[in-house]
């Protein structure tokens, strides 16, 4: 068993050793928020935050994170930046937003105000295919509105 | 009235002969520029479902019972399946189901290239799956790949028949020229990378057959699976409702579908067959690679007097041969052309249409040969291309219908004259410089497609269609469109979409056909909606129709009236006003075609070759602007993928084994947020006025096309440095920079083909 703390919300959950944060959030808690482009620990469309740090969490295995606190975008659903990326269309077909989101939120609570060569720092390990980037970099330079 | 033509229908440059029932456009066009939605940056309506990860794509769809698929592929480029023995497999407790080469055609007993489907299975998770695949006993003949493109066209080893195309007397022309360049240029293998990878869940319900898939083409996918398994096509339903990218790798079912369907028939369950990245990598498809052997002529004055070029196409063992040879045929006024084409089949993974297929690739050899013209010839790059401008499609002899390209060439100049003052901040060590290139490409779309839209009691409307956004914002254009013919606020507009048995026929997107197949088709439904309304408020109010009109969401009457529409739809309870449309026919005798021209800065460190794109300004001619928020991120997107095909990505193949080494996303460069450059983008936004009600044309594809071009031109101009293969790195870079150090040693030799 292990337990953890989602969003707030604590779970116990009984899983295999071996089964990623990736997939106990998806498979077994339903949090489909959180997406796997890789699983490999590559591009970053995985991110979540433990206890406030971004981490892969198709790299990250449940059994190392009992009792810490996760953070899924589906637990920013009402952070500032959810609207500062719609409005400045910082998405295309949005399967890296999640990712962009929770590594965003990670930057901004320790940079409130980052300039855009920080964002390029902290968010370059979140690939985005759509090349959504000079939106992205826009959004959370802007994220306060 | 439905009127049945026998047309050309053209997707990414392919045409093919169709029967087509079109239905009239009636509706005039709106005026040129921005009206009340339609012009103006609106956001994206699924936006915040997508953000905060509530947007269910076919990764996210879990059906009860589902079990997962894994695939054994082929880890030889070319061999013979002796034996193979799935009997352990299907013993092992957890898995449900094996297949191997007798029980579906997608599964190959001569592989022949790494990656090809061999046998799958399907178990209770992905990673039992995968694990269960070692269970499989099989043995390989092993036998030499063919790898060598040029090898493939000596031993007339082709996918398709060789293309030539001639027009005038190439010979003639370049004999009329004052100089003439000669050049092989090469492009490399890229892979699409969506962050979705390919992947399908299939089920039977009852004798439906369901199909969950990340995919471009709804219909397309329903006709294939339908005609493959000799089903009725409306018994097998399609659905996509949000897709993670494909960039034209998504336009037909794919070995995974069908792997999941026969998983689905042998064990009864759901079954999801989801490539991993690697698979993905591997064996969905790629842009390939081309040698291209180019031939330029021009007279003193810049008049192109013969354009010639050999083009191998290194399709792989399955796919199609892309038109590289299209820019060459259809940018120039240029009276002596000829092309030859040949798609090299060769034991490497199948090619798919890799947005702007065949004229990324073909515009970068072409527009570097061409600045190595205006070299020669000491002019400017941009005046040679204006000396040179096509004023009606030289291909086929036909009017454009609209070309705005003068336009983007005068949008383009305040970019260009930054020359000097880019090319002045040059130091020893960082040379600086700016190269432009030109674009076309087609992009009008075409019919069949329809929409439907049905008004509440409300006043909201429903736009109804089986089309799919692949992350381009069609969704929010359609919306637009309905939102400014209904006369309501666009938050009054929702779209339904995505699903093959709960709308009408609608566009693949591909080919930047969507928004012009689909936007006059959604335009039509809300004006027949909105005639019924009008209608309606007539008999309520007791006026005539023609002083009525609906506006922000309010009947307005020409005398001063005003009333909120849902006084008029609130009429109807819970019944609804229902509009149908549909898109009507292209212009007859006509070619539509997008156009536009990118300016690069770059800088180069002549030591280390070291190449930074600094800025890029685009300027795009694509008939009337829907959404210019929306348009602008399809711009910026094309540019970076663009950027990462000319400096980063490259598959690599190992040449002994044709074994894919590039397979991660640690080891395939993708270009990220550190690597873009200031992007400038503008857009001619004249409505085609021959062009349906909308007069707009598609901008998925036209971006990416120049930027390589305008990159290594921009090199050449700060460096001397004549770039001749992609991807540009730090080695080629080099090569170039060494062999124009030779050059200027050796000045005799100028007007030899480079080395
Ligand atoms: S899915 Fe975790 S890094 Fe790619
Ligand atoms: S929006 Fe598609 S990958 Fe980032």
């Amino acid at each position: 068993m292990v337990e953890l703390r989602v969003n707030g919300h604590a779970y116990e959950l009984d899983a295999p050793v071996g089964r990623t944060l990736a997939e106990a959030l998806r498979l077994d808690l339903g949090l489909t928020g959180t997406k796997v482009a890789c699983g490999e620990g590559h591009c970053g469309a995985c991110t979540v935050q433990l206890d406030g740090v971004p981490v892969l969490s198709c790299i990250t295995l449940l059994h190392t994170v009992g009792g810490r606190e996760v953070t899924t975008i589906e637990g920013l659903a009402e952070h500032p930046l959810v609207d500062a990326f719609v409005r400045a269309d910082a998405l295309q077909c949005g399967f890296c937003t999640p990712g962009q989101i929770v590594s965003a939120a990670a930057l901004v609570e320790s940079t409130p105000q980052p300039t855009s060569e920080e964002v390029r720092h902290a968010m370059s390990g979140n690939l985005c295919r759509c090349g959504a980037y000079p939106r992205i970099e826009e959004a959370v330079v802007a994220w306060r509105g | 009235m439905a009127r049945l033509i026998r047309t050309e229908k053209e997707v990414e440059g392919r045409y093919t002969e169709q029967w087509i029932v079109v239905e009239e456009d009636v509706l005039e066009q709106w005026p040129a520029g921005p009206r009340g939605i339609v012009g103006r940056a609106a956001r994206r309506v699924d936006g915040h479902e997508r953000a905060r990860g509530q947007a269910t794509y076919t990764a996210d769809i879990s059906l009860p019972g589902m079990l997962h698929a894994a695939v054994l592929r082929s880890p030889h480029a070319r061999a013979r399946v002796k034996k193979i023995d799935l009997t352990k497999a299907r013993e092992t407790p957890w898995v449900r189901g094996a297949i191997g080469p007798d029980d579906c055609h997608v599964l190959e007993r001569e592989p022949s290239f790494q990656g090809a489907p061999v046998a799958a299975v399907a178990a209770q998770s992905a990673e039992r799956a995968r694990e269960a695949l070692d269970m499989i006993e099989v043995e390989w003949e092993v036998l030499e790949p063919l790898l060598d493109p040029d090898e493939a066209v000596r031993r007339e080893s082709f996918t398709d028949e060789p293309r030539l195309y001639a027009r005038g007397d190439v010979e003639r022309g370049q004999a009329e020229a004052d100089v003439v360049v000669e050049g092989e240029y090469r492009t490399q293998t890229v892979l699409h990378n969506a962050l979705e990878t390919h992947q399908s869940v299939c089920r039977w319900e009852g004798d439906t057959l369901e199909v969950y898939t990340s995919t471009q083409y709804i219909w397309g996918i329903r006709d294939e699976v339908a005609e493959t398994l000799g089903l009725p096509p409306d018994k097998v339903r399609v659905v996509c409702h949000f897709m993670g990218g494909g960039f034209g790798a998504k336009n037909s079912p794919g070995d995974y579908t069908f792997i999941a369907i026969a998983l689905a028939g042998q064990t009864g369950a759901a079954v999801r067959c989801a490539l991993t990245r690697r698979e993905e990598n591997l064996a969905s498809g790629n842009r390939n690679s081309t040698i291209q052997r180019l031939v330029a002529g021009a007279r003193s004055d810049g008049t192109l007097t013969a354009l010639s070029g050999e083009y191998i196409n290194a399709i792989g063992w399955d796919g199609f041969s892309g038109p590289t040879y299209g820019p060459m045929e259809m940018l120039y006024d240029c009276e002596n052309v000829r092309t030859q084409t040949f798609g090299a089949k060769l034991n490497t993974p199948p090619n798919a249409a890799f947005r702007a297929p065949g004229f990324v690739e073909g515009t970068f050899g072409l527009e570097c040969v061409l600045d190595e013209l205006a070299a020669k010839l000491d002019l400017d790059p941009l005046e040679l291309r204006r000396r040179n401008y096509a004023d009606h499609d030289l291909v086929e002899g036909r009017p454009f219908s609209s070309k705005n390209l003068l336009d983007c060439y005068r949008l383009a100049e305040p970019h260009w004259a930054r020359r000097k003052e880019v090319r002045a901040r040059s130091d020893d060590v960082w040379k600086r410089g700016v190269g432009l290139a030109s674009q076309v490409w087609y992009g009008g779309g075409g019919p069949p497609s329809y929409a439907w839209i049905r008004v509440g009691s409300d006043g909201r409307a429903t736009v109804v269609t089986a089309m799919q956004d692949i992350g381009t914002g069609t969704r929010t254009a359609m919306a637009q469109i309905a939102a400014e013919e209904l006369g309501v606020p666009l938050n009054q507009v929702r779209v339904e979409l995505g699903d093959s048995a709960r709308g009408p026929f609608a566009s693949i997107s591909a080919g930047s056909s969507t928004t012009p197949s689909m936007g006059p088709a959604v335009r039509a439904a809300a004006a027949d909606a909105k005639r019924q309304l009008i209608e309606i408020a007539a008999q309520r109010y007791h006026l005539e129709e023609r002083v009525l009109e609906i506006k922000d969401g309010q009947v307005i009457s020409a005398d001063g009236g005003s009333w909120p529409l849902e006084e008029v739809t609130g009429l109807l309870e819970d019944a609804q006003i229902l509009g149908k449309g549909a898109r009507g026919p292209n212009p007859t005798g006509m070619r539509v075609l997008t156009f536009g021209i990118q300016v690069a800065e770059v800088a180069v460190d002549v030591e280390t070759g070291e190449v930074r794109v600094e800025r890029i300004a685009a300027i795009h001619d694509v008939g009337r602007i829907i959404n210019p928020l929306g348009a602008k991120s399809q711009v910026e997107g094309g540019i970076i993928q663009g950027l990462g095909h000319t400096l980063s990505e490259e598959r690599l193949l190992d040449p002994q084994s044709g074994g894919t080494l590039t397979q991660t996303l640690d080891a395939y460069k993708l270009p990220t947020i550190a690597d873009v450059p200031e992007i400038i983008c503008e857009f001619v936004d004249k409505p085609d006025e021959h062009l349906t009600n909308l007069g707009s044309k598609g901008l998925g594809e036209p971006p990416i096309i120049p930027t390589a071009a305008a990159i290594a031109n921009a090199i050449r101009d700060a460096t001397g440095a004549d770039i001749h293969s992609l991807p540009i790195t730090r080695e080629e870079m080099l090569r170039a920079l060494r062999a124009a150090e030779e050059r200027r040693r050796e000045p005799e030799r100028v007007g030899a083909p480079p080395a």
